[in-house]
C-alpha cells in the first residue's frame, strides 16, 4: 500500500495552454505538486479567479509532470460548464490555484508483468505517467483507448509511441475499431497476454472493463472520475459503494480512499445509490437509533 | 500592537474566534494536512450520530451562484468509532473540539451526550437541531421551539457541567428569536447560527433535480445576509448569549460583519472546500481589520453595529492613542 502524500496548495503560473483534439490542456508551474506526484494522483483547481462565485474546486487527473521551472504539472479537461469554460480561457502567465497531489496513486507491480492500459475519453490522460513508471520497472505496456469519435480519443499518438501495441476504438468508427473499449477488450487481453489491467474513464466504461477483466481472472485497477467539491476529503460528496477487505460495503470517498480502486471491489451497478447492505444504510441493521454496530 | 483575539463560549476561553463549521471539516484529519489545528479557536466536527450512517445517494452537491447545495445525509461512522478513533486523535493533539451531535429523538441526543460526558477532549457540544424528529412525523426539531428546548435540556442535563452546550439554529423558521429564546431557556450556553436553509436546483440538461435527494442545504456567501440578519436579531433580543456566527464567511471582512452583528465566534464552512487555509486567512484578515479600525480587543467589536446611529465608538483608540481608560463610556453627542 502506498503511503499517502501530503497535499499542498500552490498558486502556480500557467506555462502553456494547448488544444488536444476536443480537449484542453494546461501546464502550470507547481513545484510542490510536481515533486510529490505519483501516477494516479489528481489536482483540485479553483476556478473563476479571486472574486469567483464558483466555490467548488474542479478535480482533474494529471497528464504529465516535468522538471522544468522547478516542476510543472499538466492536466487535461473538457469544457462542461462555466468553471471549465473559465479554465479554457486561461493564457500563459495567468495564475491558477491548485491543490495536490491528491488521492491514492496506482499500485505498481513488483515484477515485470504485461500491463494493459485502458482509457476512455480524456480519462486516458492519467495513464501516460503510469506507463512511464511501469516501463521503468520493465513492464510491457499496451494501450487500448477509446471515445465517442476521433477527436475524443485522447493521447493516441503518445500511446503509439509508448505502447508495444495500441488499439483504438470509436463509437462512430471514425478512428480504429467501431465500438467501445469494452467491446475490444477481450481480444486485446488475449493478444497482449495482459497480466493486469489499469483503466480510467467514465463509470460505464470502468464497469465494462472490470467485468471483462474478472472474466479473464486478471487484476484490474480503475481510477474513477467522481464529481467532487473539495478533492481533499472534507465535503463527503464523491462517495461510491466499495467493498472493503472485511467484505463490508462502505460509502467511501473517491478523493481520499480512491480515485484508484481494485475494480472488482467497486459496486458499479450501485453507484449513485446507497446499497441496502452498505454500512449505515437506511434500514440496515444498526441504523436505527436504539441499536448500533461498532 | 496586536489585537486581543480571545473569546469565550460561556466560560470556555478560545484563543481566537475562528472555528470550522460543523460538517465542513470532517473530523479534522484532512484539514490538519494543511495547518496546525491548534491555531484556530476550535474545530467543529461533522455531526456525530449513534449508529454509522451511509448518508444520501449521489449526486450530493450542486454548485449554485456564490454557494452550493448539499445533501450529504450526515454520513459518518457513528459515536463508537468517533470515540475510539477520531476524538482521541484530536485530543492527543490538544485541538479544542466542538463535537456536533445529531439524533432522531430527544432520547438519542441525550444518549449521545451521555456517551460524550466522560470522553476527554470535548471543548463544547453543538446540537444540530436540523434533524427530523422521528417521534413527530419527521418534523425538524429546529423549526419547533418546544422540541428544540426539549433536546437542549436533555443534552444539558446529561453533559458535564463544565462543557458548554451550543444550539445550532436553522434560518428556515418564522421567528428565529423565539427558537433561540426557547433553546436558552432549555439550558443552551451558547447559540450557533445559521445552519443551511433548504434550497433546490434543477439540471436543465437532464430535466431532473440536480441532487439525488432533490432538496439540499444552501451554503456559501449566498446565505451570508441571512446569517447576518439572524445573528443581529438574536443578539438584539438576547445580548448576553454568546453566538457563533456561521454562514458564507469567505474573508475577514465577512467574519467582521458577523462580529458586528453580535457573534463572538465565527464559523468558516464552505470556504474550506475552496481554500483549505481559509480559517487562518480569515483570522489574519479579521485581526488586521480590527487593528486598522483601532480595536484593541475583539470583544469590543462584538455586537457593535447595534449601537445607536451617530454614536461614537467607545472602543476607538485613535482619537486619543495610548489613553488607558478606553473602556470609558462616551457621550453619543
Amino acid at each position: 500500500m502506498e503511503t499517502p502524500v501530503t497535499p499542498v496548495q500552490v498558486t502556480g503560473t500557467v506555462l502553456t495552454t494547448r488544444r488536444v483534439e476536443a480537449y484542453h490542456a494546461l501546464t502550470v508551474v507547481a513545484p510542490g505538486i510536481a515533486e510529490r506526484f505519483r501516477p494516479g494522483h489528481f489536482v483540485a483547481v479553483a476556478v473563476g479567479g479571486p472574486q469567483t462565485s464558483m466555490l467548488t474546486r474542479r478535480a482533474f487527473s494529471v497528464h504529465d509532470v516535468k522538471p522544468d521551472y522547478g516542476g510543472t504539472v499538466e492536466f487535461v479537461f473538457t469544457v462542461r460548464g462555466p468553471g471549465t469554460s473559465w479554465l479554457a480561457g486561461r493564457r500563459a502567465r495567468d495564475t491558477l490555484d491548485l491543490v495536490g497531489p491528491l488521492g491514492r496513486p496506482f499500485p505498481l507491480p513488483r515484477d515485470p508483468v504485461s500491463c494493459l492500459l485502458v482509457g476512455g475519453e480524456y480519462g486516458s490522460a492519467t495513464l501516460f505517467g503510469l506507463a512511464d513508471a511501469l516501463q521503468q520497472r520493465d513492464c510491457r505496456v499496451d494501450f487500448l483507448l477509446g471515445g465517442a469519435s476521433e477527436d475524443r480519443v485522447f493521447g493516441a499518438l503518445r500511446a503509439r509511441r509508448m505502447g508495444v501495441t495500441t488499439t483504438l476504438t470509436t463509437e462512430d468508427g471514425s478512428l480504429g475499431l467501431r465500438g467501445t473499449v469494452t467491446d475490444a477488450l477481450p481480444g486485446v487481453i488475449t493478444d497482449t497476454r495482459a497480466d493486469v489491467v489499469y483503466a480510467c474513464g467514465p463509470m460505464d466504461m470502468l464497469r465494462g472493463v472490470t467485468a471483462v477483466s474478472v472474466e479473464f481472472d486478471i487484476p484490474v485497477q480503475v481510477a474513477v472520475e467522481e464529481a467532487m467539491a473539495c478533492g481533499f476529503g472534507m465535503c463527503m460528496t464523491c462517495v461510491l459503494p466499495v467493498i472493503g477487505d472485511d467484505g463490508v460495503t462502505r460509502m467511501v470517498r473517491a478523493c481520499v480512499e480512491g480515485p484508484v480502486f481494485r475494480g472488482e471491489r467497486v459496486r458499479f451497478d450501485d453507484v449513485g445509490t446507497i446499497p441496502f447492505d452498505a454500512l449505515g444504510a437506511p434500514g440496515a441493521p444498526g441504523h436505527s437509533g436504539a441499536r448500533h454496530v461498532s | 500592537m496586536s489585537v486581543d483575539m480571545r473569546t469565550y463560549l460561556a466560560h470556555v476561553e478560545l484563543i481566537n474566534p475562528i472555528t470550522t463549521a460543523a460538517g465542513c471539516a470532517s473530523s479534522g484529519k484532512e484539514l490538519a494536512q494543511f495547518f496546525d489545528l491548534n491555531r484556530i479557536g476550535a474545530l467543529a466536527t461533522h455531526s456525530i450520530t449513534m449508529a454509522p450512517r451511509a448518508g444520501r445517494p449521489t449526486p450530493r452537491v450542486a454548485e449554485t451562484p456564490s454557494g452550493m447545495l448539499n445533501a450529504i445525509g450526515l454520513q459518518g461512522p457513528g459515536i463508537e468509532a468517533f470515540l475510539e478513533r477520531d476524538l482521541p486523535w484530536l485530543s492527543q493533539r490538544s485541538v479544542r473540539t466542538i463535537v456536533s451531535i445529531a439524533g432522531g429523538t430527544v432520547n438519542e441526543y441525550g444518549t449521545l451526550a451521555r456517551r460524550l460526558a466522560d470522553a476527554p477532549g470535548v471543548t463544547a457540544v453543538e446540537v444540530n437541531l436540523a434533524c427530523p424528529n422521528i417521534e413527530d412525523r419527521g418534523r425538524v426539531f429546529a423549526r419547533d421551539g418546544a422540541a428544540s428546548a426539549e433536546v437542549i435540556s436533555s443534552v444539558r442535563a446529561l453533559m458535564r457541567y463544565d462543557v458548554p452546550v451550543v444550539a445550532k439554529l436553522s434560518p428556515d423558521v418564522a421567528d428565529i428569536v423565539a427558537i433561540a429564546r426557547a433553546c436558552v431557556d432549555g439550558g443552551a450556553d451558547a447559540l450557533s447560527m445559521i445552519n443551511t436553509p433548504l434550497g433546490m436546483s434543477i439540471d436543465t440538461e437532464t430535466l431532473r433535480p440536480s441532487l439525488a435527494a432533490v432538496t439540499g442545504g444552501l451554503s456559501g456567501p449566498a446565505v451570508r445576509p441571512l446569517a447576518v440578519r439572524c445573528v443581529w436579531q438574536v443578539h438584539a433580543a438576547l445580548p448576553g448569549v454568546p453566538i457563533i456566527g456561521v454562514g458564507g464567511v469567505l474573508t475577514g471582512r465577512d467574519a467582521f460583519e458577523l462580529v458586528l452583528a453580535g457573534a463572538c465566534a465565527v464559523g468558516v464552512g464552505t470556504a474550506l472546500f475552496h481554500d483549505p487555509y481559509a480559517c487562518l486567512r480569515v483570522l489574519r484578515e479579521l485581526e488586521e481589520l480590527l487593528q486598522a479600525r483601532g480595536f484593541q480587543r475583539l470583544a469590543d467589536a462584538v455586537g457593535l453595529a447595534h449601537r445607536p446611529p451617530g454614536s461614537v465608538s467607545r472602543h476607538r483608540t485613535d482619537p486619543a492613542p495610548g489613553q488607558g481608560a478606553s473602556n470609558m463610556e462616551e457621550s453619543p453627542l
